[in-house]
């Protein structure tokens, strides 16, 4: 398995990197909402960008796994979805008598619309703490950090790795989807979740004060994601975060040299599924849906393809890879409905082939290209 | 002159001799059912009426249907000829300003005509028309319910015996009992045997229902079960013990008949999906075990074998047209115009198709990406993913997003029923064929010049080269036959499922656990796995009756399967470290 060593010096690189994450994210913090709420951005494009903060949450998980430990998890999609469906679960329970069931008097419980639809007389157990927005904050850390410490132990005590390592998260992805489309599991089925009213008693939709709503949501989501790079280039510092790295450029010597790599991975596992949960809590809100086909195994492997084309290994390359690949998204399925997938298609294919670095890894090439026209544009590539 | 002479008298017996024949064939043949029924409308006398109707009980003739419905409907009239005779006609179709409908002869079903030979148009109001009371009405229901019994056809005889057995009624027993005795079909005799003792059931007597019990124990139909199940309970509470117990025995042997059935059944829809999953997963098995490759756009090799079944057909039939996106060529296939086993033949045609359209992408597909791909597997996932958004779209906007519609061939859209277990043709092709590849892929690659060269290849790659073999070459062939044999696979599944752009997609994560499950490197722990994948599915779908479920467990189950055996069914052993 191969990574692109960092250009330059490791330390000067990493300190390059964070700034500009930092200089970024400030912005997106301060700029955006003063903007918007100036009437300077719009509020689709607010709630636009909101979304792909959360992608970009998503993305950061996808890299802590492969790009800086080494490991491919094709089920990050799960995590990013579990983070929403437990959220969601808060957010169905605030519609109370709004829905369309309660209004036309067919819904004395204020039921979620899904359930008097299958025929549900009274709220399932499992759904009633999600009254409480604590309660469903924890269980968006929960409940994924569960899934992926069992998964985690299971796979990694077993030594299970590489290829398999993927093709098994996969699978997993790909079960639970399966799980939350059928009716009976009470999740929404097919439809999941939506028609959100209310958040912490703010309105969503109300034109008056919901775009105010989302401008805290934008808020939100871009100080998490400044709160998880903060933590992710903290960790990359510590000696914890050598000996990951030290596990995806040879894992055998890392073992043979005393160090229990499975604990580590596991730990990584688990904090990934954290971030991705995070970013899945931010994002519905936002998105006002959430349903089984964010689970699927496509939407894991895109997830690979932002942080792909972003650079995987730094800190910024997934957060630029989910947002230009969102951006162009947005913009190619309006511009060439027919092409769009062939256009995200051919992306991969051509970073795959050609830019192995991804978008960070161009101005590098570039400065060798020009400069030094003798030396390989990139250092070899380490091998396990 | 000789001639000249005896031409008249020639023709005079070649006339009688025809009129001879006419009226020997006239007095040879049994009365007509219509005929039946003139007489029945002509004749006075009430009760002789309904003796004539009750004689047509055992005839199949359709034509009693109509002509019943028509007089029940107050559609028949008598309508008297020139000549005095009165002739039994139905009314039809619409009056015209005249108030005239179209009359139809009751003896022969055809329109009635004139001296001139003119269809006459009548008036219902100048006419008699053809009484009926409630007597006659009952005889006519009872001769129509049990038309079907006389059917030539059997299938309509065997549902006809069931409803009549079903419906319990003691009225229709000599009508079944001298069917039973004219009978020759074994399962329709088997059928009639079983509506005589559910009749049986509904007698009065006990003695007779304890003998029909054990006929019913010894025939043990699943579909009398109800039946005697209700029959037990009324016997329970009406204080019967010996009748329970027939009863209980009946069900008990009914049970277990069931149960043996539910297995031989549930056994063959497992060895089919696992022969499916099979076919399927062996090209991935070729790709992704022996090469290393893990080609995501598998999927999509299966589509295209899927719709160049789809185009065969076609060209076999009335041909196609459609325009290659983007470069926007109009491709113009014409059709064959073949009609019954020459068109039937086309699904033959387009085994190897099928095939070699699939070796063509794939080796399309290993020269242009992925031979730059060998060293970086996870990157080789990426690239094929992107591969696979691109070819579905492609699929997509060439045929439609819409799924297209392949037609089963006759000789694989029957079934065999044998001891009440069905075995569909197409299933018992695909387990068929499914030995035949793995068979044939085992040859290949232990037999052949080229099987040597591709293991060899596969083991080593970098020492094979320097041995002097184009590994170059050999990895193309290999992807080729990988890819190959996903497109045999997409012959087959459009015979079981459905054809569209996206339809790669349903199979993929199944064939890339059964290859991990078998062993990675392994043709026969990937057959091994697939039928036993395919076995358990099947099973826990039966157990639990929920197809997603038993699914999510299966997949639950290879998770901790890996635990125990992280490398497979049948791993390489190997001491190097990875």
């Amino acid at each position: 398995m191969s990574a692109p060593a960092p250009t330059g010096s490791l330390l000067r690189t990493r300190h390059l990197e964070f700034t500009v994450v930092g200089v970024l994210l400030v912005l997106l913090t301060v700029i955006f909402p003063l903007c918007n709420a100036h009437g300077l951005l719009s509020d689709f494009t607010i709630t636009l960008w909101g979304k792909y903060l959360c992608y970009a949450l998503l993305a950061i998980s996808v890299d802590l796994l492969w790009g800086y430990t080494g490991l491919l998890s094709l089920g990050q999609a799960l995590f990013f979805s579990l983070g929403g469906y437990m959220f969601g679960m808060y957010l169905m329970l605030q519609i109370g008598m709004l829905g369309s069931y309660a209004k036309a008097g067919q819904n004395p419980a204020g039921l979620p619309d899904f359930m008097v639809f299958l025929g549900h007389t009274f709220l399932p157990l499992f759904w009633r703490p999600f009254n409480s927005f604590g309660f469903a904050a924890l269980m968006v850390f929960l409940v994924p950090g569960l899934v992926a410490l069992i998964f985690g132990f299971l796979a990694f005590r077993s030594r299970i790795k590489g290829v398999y390592f993927s093709i098994l998260t996969q699978a997993l992805t790909y079960g639970a989807a399966l799980m939350f489309f059928r009716n009976d599991f009470t999740m929404g089925g097919n439809n999941g979740f939506t028609d959100f009213k209310f958040i912490l008693g703010h309105s969503l939709v109300e034109p008056d004060t919901g775009p105010a709503t989302m401008r805290g949501l934008f808020v939100a989501s871009a100080l998490a994601l400044l709160l998880v790079c903060l933590f992710c280039h903290w960790l990359n510092g510590t000696k914890f975060g050598l000996v990951r790295q030290a596990i995806r450029d040879g894992e055998n010597r890392v073992l043979f040299s005393g160090y229990a790599t499975a604990n580590f991975k596991l730990f990584v596992f688990v904090v990934a599924a954290f971030i991705a949960a995070v970013g899945g809590a931010l994002f519905v809100p936002q998105a006002g849906i959430i349903n089984p086909d964010q689970m699927t195994p496509d939407k894991s492997i895109e997830a690979v393809v932002w942080v792909a084309v972003g650079g995987r290994g730094t800190l910024i390359g997934p957060i630029i890879g989910a947002i230009t690949i969102n951006a162009l998204r947005s913009w190619a399925t309006q511009a060439y409905p027919d092409s769009w997938l062939i256009i995200l298609g051919l992306i991969f294919l051509l970073v795959v082939l050609f830019l192995p670095g991804g978008i960070v890894s161009l101005p590098g090439k570039l400065k060798a290209l020009r400069g030094h026209k003798g030396k390989p544009a990139e250092p070899a590539a380490t091998r396990a | 002159m000789v001639w000249k002479l005896f031409r008249p008298l020639l023709l005079c017996t070649l006339g009688v001799c025809v009129g001879l024949l006419a009226n020997v064939r006239a007095m040879a043949a049994p009365e007509t059912a219509r005929a039946t029924i003139v007489r029945a409308i002509l004749t006075t006398d009430d009760a002789q009426k309904r003796a004539i109707i009750n004689s047509l009980i055992g005839q199949g003739d359709e034509a009693i249907r109509e002509v019943f419905t028509a007089w029940r409907q107050d559609n028949l009239y008598v309508y008297s000829a020139p000549g005095g005779a009165k002739v039994p006609v139905e009314l039809t179709g619409d009056k015209d300003a005249a108030g005239t409908q179209a009359a139809v002869r009751v003896d022969t079903g055809e329109p009635l005509k004139d001296a001139a030979g003119q269809p006459l148009r009548l008036v219902a109001k100048q006419l008699t028309a053809v009484e009926h009371d409630a007597g006659l009405r009952r005889a006519m229901k009872n001769v129509v319910d049990l038309l079907d019994l006389g059917s030539p056809l059997p299938a309509k005889r065997l549902r006809a015996v069931q409803t009549i057995g079903f419906a319990q009624k003691a009225d229709k027993l000599p009508a079944l009992e001298a069917r039973a005795g004219l009978e020759t079909d074994t399962e329709i005799k088997k059928e009639l045997k079983e509506a005589i003792a559910l009749i049986h059931l509904a007698d009065s007597d006990d003695g007779v229902k304890i003998k029909a019990l054990a006929e019913l124990q010894e025939l043990h139909n699943s579909s009398s079960y109800d039946l005697i199940n209700a029959l037990k309970v009324k016997a329970e509470t009406g204080g019967k013990p010996a009748v329970v117990a027939a009863a209980n025995a009946a069900l008990v042997a009914i049970e277990n008949h069931r149960s043996v059935v539910k297995f031989f059944g549930t056994l063959f829809r497992g060895l089919s999906a696992g022969s499916v999953l099979l076919v399927v997963a062996l090209g991935l098995a070729i790709t992704f075990g022996l090469m290393g490759v893990i080609n995501m756009a598998h999927g999509e090799m299966i589509t295209v074998g899927a719709y160049a079944t789809y185009i065969t057909q076609n060209v076999f039939g009335e041909g196609m047209h459609f325009t290659l996106p983007f470069i926007k060529v109009a491709i113009h296939l014409p059709g064959l115009h073949l009609t019954g086993w020459a068109y039937q033949l086309y699904f033959v045609a387009a085994i190897p198709v099928g095939f070699l359209s699939a070796a063509l992408v794939g080796i399309a597909l290993e020269r242009s990406v992925i031979r730059f791909l060998y060293r970086r597997p996870l990157e080789s996932l990426l690239a094929t993913f992107g591969v696979s958004l691109i070819l579905q779209q492609l699929f997509k906007l060439t045929f439609g997003s819409n799924n297209v519609n392949v037609d089963s061939p006759v000789y694989l859209s029957s079934n065999w029923t044998v001891f009440d277990v069905t075995f569909d043709w197409n299933r018992v092709f695909v387990i068929g064929f499914a030995a035949v590849i793995v068979f044939g892929v085992w040859l290949a690659l232990t037999k052949t010049p080229l099987g040597l060269l591709i293991r060899c290849v596969m083991q080593n790659r970098m020492m094979a080269s320097c041995m002097g073999v184009r590994t170059e070459r050999v990895n193309m062939l290999t992807f080729g036959l990988g890819s190959g044999l996903a497109g045999l696979a997409g012959v087959f599944v459009t015979q079981l499922g459905t054809v569209g752009p996206s339809m790669g997609q349903e199979y993929i994560v199944d064939s890339f656990m059964t290859v991990v499950v078998g062993g990675v490197g392994s043709i026969f722990g990937t057959v091994v796995s697939a039928l036993g994948i395919g076995l358990a599915d099947q099973s826990l779908q039966q157990i639990l009756l929920n197809p997603v479920l038993g699914k999510i467990l299966v997949l639950l189950a290879i998770i901790l399967f890996l635990q125990w055996r992280p490398t497979g069914l049948f791993a390489a052993r190997s001491r190097s470290l990875d």
